[in-house]
């Protein structure tokens, strides 16, 4: 099953993009990349359009302002049952806060969080603004095989990001990266041992989760990981009921304004665009 | 990166770290990724902590710290400067999410403070008084991105060739009158528009009529959208002005005099997230809409005498 392409015949699945706020058009655009056709990358804002999905992304963007409209609007309990019920769950950055257990560096009065992923993050773990940055890191051996020239480094972007400073035993480290000069460690120490790496990228069974974001890149890799893992679990499950459910839960939107121009370009791609070259 | 040249800092996404294995800071990959995560959301002017929090509780993506709002400035008058870095220093501890602010048009000093305070993002901005009025701040000598307000795709272009990493359409601040910033929205998208249209070899001529960098208008033209991400502001008084907004193709609203001028700020900035966060969907915007008590006094801008603060600077 594993590495293996999925046989023409079975439908594609449909893989959900919360749509609150933040890249989730940078996360159907890279879904779309990896072949997933356009309309199996659903845009989900309410509790119905989480029918008949059979995997979720939580993107990047400001993670109180999502956990805000989502409680409002009754989408967090739905989105709970949605982890709880064992599809695969990926959160980027703002999706890593949302799905963590324990969160630092909270707004006063905490916030709303997913849980489920059995780690404590440090929200803007890397400081503001000025302390962003993109850097290439190892390839994680469970990013081999998914395409590409199998590239030894990938490339990751932090924005205000966060890290996870402390984690379960059931947790599997995806990537890691050197503290950065500069760092606030005080709650890295507080795991009473020398730490000069912080984790960056984790998975805990169905749960993925990344600090940085791999949808502002032309990588495609990380969304081919996520989408095996998609596969792979509905395969598991009950493949008849995947292809019944294919027409279900169409938004209810009214039809997208035909005046709203394409999205931002992803990284890399736009490249061919340097005419000055 | 101090070589952060025209065709790297406007096309953005030249990949900068490609063969370097340490850490890449302020790319223009980074700048306008943090513009990527605001997008979706509200940006709401606040002038002390009490506000932020409020702003911060309803759900706003960032906060514009400042001294007055706009309608105060308005109509109080005087020079507007730069805020206290006290004051900014108080809000950016006080909430979580991104804290920006405004420098005077030009007054690359006032920018280099706020780089210092470790703010997220600096709007230079027409709502102050402007320092130069002939020349913006050259934006690729700091760290920090900019937004920079525009009326026209030839001012968007300009912008963004001096390092402007956001764009926003200027509007007409503290008038609670939304149609300067329909007409600015029109007027930048419709020129895309346009100009997808066009043949290649009329690029030249166009890309000197709107007064902009050739290589820009070319990438607009590709790309049938602005390179950077594209807010609105300038008016924006309802969750309906926000929705409008968004169905006409930004990427994210400002709002600021609208919610704190107005009779209950605390449900009128919910509302705005939310009708944001729904702009297609007019269930969720009607029931937002509801009871939000008495919005900011408008003002008419068919009245000649009102200060236009969106012309003070091109």
């Amino acid at each position: 099953m594993a590495g293996e392409a999925a046989p023409v015949d079975v439908p594609a699945p449909r893989i959900g993009v919360l749509a609150i706020q933040g890249s989730f058009r940078e996360h159907c655009g890279s879904l779309r990349k990896c072949g997933l056709p356009a309309e199996h990358a659903v845009e989900v804002r309410t509790p119905d359009q989480l029918q008949g999905l059979h995997g979720l992304i939580i993107p990047g963007g400001e993670s109180t302002t999502m956990a805000n409209v989502a409680t409002r609007n009754g989408l967090l309990p739905a989105l709970k049952d949605f982890s709880a019920s064992g599809k695969p769950v990926w959160g980027t950055c703002a999706g890593l806060i949302f799905l963590a257990d324990r969160a630092l560096g909270q707004k006063k009065g905490g916030q709303a969080l997913l849980g489920g992923l059995n780690v404590t993050v440090h929200r803007n773990f890397f400081g503001s603004q000025v302390n962003s940055f993109e850097t290439e890191l190892p390839t994680p051996k469970e990013l081999q095989k998914l395409g590409g020239e199998d590239d030894p480094t990938f490339r990751a972007i932090f924005i205000r990001a966060p890290a996870i400073v402390e984690k379960g035993p059931s947790v599997d480290v995806l990537a890691q990266i050197d503290l950065p000069e500069g760092t606030t460690t005080s709650t890295a120490d507080e795991n009473g041992q020398e730490i000069n790496k912080v984790i960056i990228a984790v998975r805990q069974d169905q749960l993925l989760a990344t600090a940085f974001h791999p949808e502002l890149t032309a990588d495609t890799r990380w969304h081919s990981l996520f989408l095996r893992m998609v596969t792979e679990n509905r395969d598991k499950a009950d493949a008849a009921a995947a292809e019944g459910s294919s027409m279900s839960s169409r938004a209810r939107e009214a039809p997208a304004s035909s005046i709203r121009p394409a999205d931002l370009p992803i990284f890399k791609e736009a490249e061919k665009l340097d005419y000055l070259k | 990166m101090a070589g952060d040249s025209l065709a790297n800092g406007a096309n953005g996404h030249v990949d900068q770290a490609k063969d370097a294995k340490a850490p890449t800071k302020n790319s223009y990959a980074v700048k306008v990724g943090l513009a990527q995560m605001l997008k979706g959301g509200v940006i709401m002017d606040v002038v002390d902590v009490e506000q932020a929090r409020i702003a911060e509780e309803a759900g706003a993506v960032a906060v514009m710290a400042l001294e007055r709002v706009p309608a105060d400035i308005r109509r109080e008058g005087g020079v507007a400067r730069m805020s206290d870095p006290t004051m900014i220093k108080e809000i950016k501890q006080a909430v979580t999410i991104p804290v920006m602010a405004k420098a005077r048009i030009g007054h690359f000093v006032e920018a280099q403070i706020l780089e210092a305070i470790g703010i997220d993002y600096i709007d230079e901005s027409e709502v102050l008084t402007p320092a130069d009025d002939t020349h913006h701040i050259n934006k690729h000598n700091f760290k920090l991105p900019f937004v920079c307000g525009c009326r026209d795709l030839g001012e968007a272009l300009r912008r963004i060739a001096e390092g402007a990493a956001m764009i926003r359409t200027k509007g007409e601040a503290g008038t609670g009158n939304v149609v300067e910033a329909v007409r600015h929205v029109r007027s930048t998208l419709g020129e895309i528009r346009k100009l997808q249209t066009m043949d290649d070899d009329e690029l030249y001529v166009y890309a000197k009529e709107i007064r902009a960098p050739i290589d820009l208008v070319r990438q607009c033209k590709e790309l049938g959208r602005l390179p950077v991400v594209n807010f609105a502001a300038g008016g924006v008084a309802t969750p309906a002005d926000a929705a409008l907004m968004m169905q006409m193709g930004c990427d994210g609203v400002f709002v600021g005099s609208g919610i704190f001028k107005s009779g209950d700020p605390a449900k009128r900035a919910r509302a705005i997230v939310e009708a944001v966060a729904h702009y297609n969907d007019p269930k969720v915007l009607m029931e937002v809409s509801c009871d939000l008590g008495e919005a900011m006094v408008g003002i008419n801008l068919e009245d000649k005498r009102v200060t236009r603060m969106a012309a003070r600077s091109e």
